[in-house]
């Protein structure tokens, strides 16, 4: 598709949940810039209030709670309205960062209400991106990364009145016909589509839904979705059966449309780039939503000294601290004060509990699965990797898989505590290519960081043959590749990142020694043996 | 808001009938629905509270309690007959508080009135009714454990800030969840009576009526309640039947040896599969209107009742529920 298409689509997109609130909202991939501000822009044309919902809100906040200040002020109970009370649209900035609890709020929200919600996803990297359980409650996926400002011309337009459009079971047989064409399994995501096409038909000042609407409507919710490609020239779909569905009361003419036309409609207009989005999805599969625990939080854990703040809905009031804190001030403010209190407390006394907790710890395995490895023992690392996850299992550790082969590495896994994922993904490593350590150690270290920042303590376990032909930049130059991959260590080992380096190669390599010194890791040369003992040997260089 | 009616859903009838078993017999502990994102998890659970019969409790009562002098005293509820309410239903959401699942000192009274008092949390408004859990297996493990614990006792404890308060907290744990995104702890695994796996429906005529059913509940609300109620209003009053029938309903030896033979083949820990496989059977038998649980039953329900209480293999990809109807085809026909 055009960038011009895109950016049309893209605002057809707003268009139809102004028309339709019920299409839930609309996830958009885009940098911050003047494209993306320009979209945001139109968004005050949708009758709903506009508010936004910072990542760090709180339940108070979300649903309504007590206003401490104004409580403690008026000496009676004040309540304050929650965001959430009345309709509206939520705007999510960073919504990539979301945690699954907020996600799962908002998604009931949603479910229950008639909100909007808008949820811009600033992801750099395809490892991350908005929880699934709430993107699938949002109809429209858009992404307006690579849309130069001259191309986002359009405008928003004028809204028709909102009235009813008619569909009939034609109509629904052709949307599940196309989620069938296009692997989409989730229900939602068809009914989104049945939605869409009705408020496009209202776009058009149509009273019944067109193959047209269909067609538009696929594109903006379907296409995003889509896990495989309809194979060209399909075997004609059966009759869609007509008995036992609601009674539409359109009858339907002019809707006798080949699904083969509409499926090329919609396959004509896929973004370019589908391929390779269908490939990543595929690869990257369902997110792990693992997310660690904050290393300083104020539910469980060793307790810390109670920090001045004020309680969210999360946080638990140290109440001796509170009372301490304002003790001294009681002559003063009884002084002052015309309620008779027995003690006087003020918002700027309250305490909050902290604790400490023992972050959860990741294991990263950064699989070496080139040529030289495969050839020597691919199939003994895997079969002690899996004995790993086994312990993994055991002791509730979130893992994390790279593999590097050819000019690149792969994160086969982000952070999970899905085993089976894990060994699936495992299973499906190929082996060949060459030996792009230095690509492998830079993935695997970037995971490490990522996983620091949310608080949980990465390993990374690094197992080849220590062999480097491929440089960073994917060329085949052995020399260059070796430096790289010091490099690579150099900056994990600044990044504070564990590690442990197994050597799987036949013989012990004397470059991997170097490496693993750089990464002031262990260094496990591995000797002849079966899968076990190679288990054995992490789990004591670990313990 | 009303919510989608339980006997609108299309399909999953595994899910709807443990959650019927459930509403027949509470014992059976709860049920925990594992599958695809979009497939009426969720809906399956609001639904279901239109099902249940009332209970009669004290208005008021933050425990739901059936008499005044079942209220705990440091409620304060005032004298009043007891009312029918609808069984309750309690959500119980990802990242809520520990004070807000057991319930914790009322600082607003505390702040504000400078008195003690206890604010009842959600195992509270939960008792006599179900608590729901959606995306159970991302809950933190702290409240896991807690959950555990009342699950066990039947009574809820707290001891923190100076309170000393215990009180009644029986109820159904409904989980639900997709297992992509986290494992679920063997412990909580166990406290389900009944585990279903859900999919997303694969052929298209199933997906057609999916489709035109939730349009038609989003077109004409009322319309779409009314004709769907009747069927719900069926289904409540065979749930009342089975209800009056269950006492009676008779477990011969050797159906109950067949349970046992069952569950040793699968090689289940402890004795909870068994109990669970009988109760279950049982309420299916009083479903049914029979009067005698035969070895069909037993069969109908163990992939419910066992599939998750196998020793598994953490690796093992294929489903359990596969192994279990195996080895019920094995046992059964020996």
């Amino acid at each position: 598709m055009e960038p011009a298409q895109r950016w049309t689509m893209a605002l057809l997109a707003l268009r139809l949940v102004a028309l339709d609130p019920r299409l839930g909202g609309i996830v958009v991939t885009a940098r911050a810039g003047p494209v993306r501000d320009r979209w945001l822009d139109a968004l005050g044309r949708l009758s709903l209030p506009l508010r936004k919902v910072p990542l760090t809100i709180t339940d108070e906040q979300l649903f309504g709670g007590l206003d401490l200040a104004a409580t403690l002020a008026a000496g009676r109970e004040v309540r304050a309205e929650g965001l959430l009370a009345q309709p509206g649209a939520l705007l999510v900035p960073m919504a990539e960062r979301m945690e699954p609890g907020l996600a799962a709020r908002l998604g009931q929200a949603l479910d229950s209400a008639e909100h909007v919600l808008i949820a811009l996803d600033e992801s750099a990297d395809e490892g991350e991106g908005i929880p699934a359980s709430l993107r699938d409650r949002l109809a429209f996926h858009i992404d307006l990364d690579g849309i130069a400002c001259s191309d986002a011309l359009t405008g928003f337009g004028t809204l028709p009145e909102t009235t009813d459009t008619c569909t009939t079971v034609k109509d629904i047989a052709a949307i599940a016909e196309l989620c069938e064409s296009f692997g989409v399994a989730s229900p939602r995501a068809a009914i989104h589509c049945l939605r869409a096409a009705g408020a496009h038909a209202m776009l058009h000042r149509r009273r019944a839904v067109a193959p047209e609407d269909i067609e538009a409507a696929a594109i903006l919710t379907l296409a995003p979705r889509a896990t495989r490609l309809p194979e060209a020239g399909d075997s004609a779909p059966p009759p869609p059966p007509q008995q036992d569905a609601p009674d539409a009361t359109a009858d339907g003419d002019g809707l006798e449309i080949p699904q083969e036309m509409l499926l090329d409609a919609v396959r004509a207009n896929l973004p370019t780039d589908i391929l390779a989005q269908v490939a990543a999805k595929r690869r990257r599969g369902a997110k792990g939503a693992g997310a660690g625990s904050k290393r300083t939080g104020n539910r469980r854990g060793r307790p810390l000294p109670p920090r001045a703040g004020r309680p969210d809905g999360r946080a638990r009031i140290d109440l001796v601290a509170t009372l301490r804190a304002a003790a001294p001030w009681q002559t003063l403010r009884k002084a002052q004060s015309i309620h008779d209190r027995p003690v006087e407390i003020r918002a700027g006394d309250i305490r909050l509990k902290r604790f400490e907790e023992k972050s959860d710890r990741l294991l990263i395995f950064a699989v070496d699965a080139s040529g030289s490895a495969a050839f020597a023992r691919l199939g003994e690392a895997k079969g002690a990797v899996e004995l790993l996850l086994a312990e993994a299992y055991a002791r509730r550790d979130h893992v994390a898989l790279v593999g590097f082969r050819g000019a690149q590495a792969d994160v086969l896994l982000p952070p999970t505590r899905s085993l089976v994922q894990t060994k699936r993904r495992l299973a499906e490593l190929p082996g060949g290519g060459g030996t792009p350590l230095a690509a492998g150690l830079k993935t695997a270290t970037e995971i490490a960081v990522h996983a620091k920042s949310r608080g949980m303590t990465p390993t990374l376990v690094l197992l080849t043959d220590g062999r480097a032909n491929v440089a960073l930049d994917g060329e085949a130059d052995r020399t260059r590749a070796a430096a790289d991959a010091g490099k690579m260590a150099q900056a994990a080992l600044l990044q504070g990142v564990e590690a442990l380096v197994i050597d799987m190669g036949k013989r012990p390599e004397r470059a991997l020694r170097t490496l693993a010194e750089t990464l002031d890791a262990a260094y496990v040369p591995l000797p002849r043996a079966n899968a076990r003992s190679l288990s054995d040997a992490v789990t004591g260089a670990l313990s | 808001m009303t919510a989608f009616p339980f006997s609108a859903i299309v399909g999953q009838d595994e899910m709807k009938r443990a959650m019927i078993l459930t509403a027949i017999e509470p014992a059976i502990g709860g049920v925990l629905v594992f599958g695809d994102r979009g497939t009426g998890k969720s809906t399956a659970v609001r639904g279901l509270a239109a099902l249940l019969p009332p209970i009669s409790a004290v208005p008021g009562c933050p425990i739901n309690a059936a008499s005044h002098a079942d209220c705990p005293d440091w409620a304060d509820v005032p004298e009043a007959d007891p009312q029918d309410i609808p069984t309750p239903v309690i959500d119980l959401p990802l990242g809520a508080t520990e004070d807000r699942v057991t319930g914790a000192l009322d600082i607003e009274k505390a702040l504000t009135q400078g008195t003690k008092a206890f604010q009842a949390g959600l195992l509270a408004r939960a008792n006599r009714g179900y608590l729901y859990i959606d995306e159970v297996n991302l809950l933190e493990d702290h409240i896991v454990d807690l959950l555990l614990d009342v699950a066990q006792s039947g009574e809820n404890v707290v001891e923190r800030e100076g309170l000393s308060i215990r009180h009644p907290a029986r109820f159904v744990l409904v989980g639900s969840g997709n297992p992509e995104e986290g494992e679920l702890r063997p412990q909580l695994l166990d406290r389900f009576g009944l585990s279903v796996d859900v999919a997303s429906p694969k052929d298209i005529p199933t997906r057609i009526e999916v489709i035109s059913r939730r349009d038609a509940y989003e077109r004409d609300r009322a319309t779409f309640l009314q004709e769907w109620q009747k069927r719900d209003a069926q289904v409540r009053a065979r749930i009342l039947d089975a209800r009056a029938l269950l006492p009676s309903v008779v477990t011969p030896p050797a159906v109950l040896e067949r349970c046992a033979a069952l569950c040793v083949a699968l090689g289940s820990d402890g004795l909870r599969g068994e109990l669970t496989l009988l109760k279950a059977g049982r309420a299916l038998a009083a479903w049914e209107g029979k009067k005698k649980m035969t070895e069909a039953h037993v069969a109908a329900v163990a992939p419910s009742a066992l599939r998750h209480r196998l020793r598994r293999d953490p690796l093992d990809e294929a489903g359990s529920g596969i192994r279990v109807t195996r080895m019920v085809d094995e046992v059964l026909s020996a």
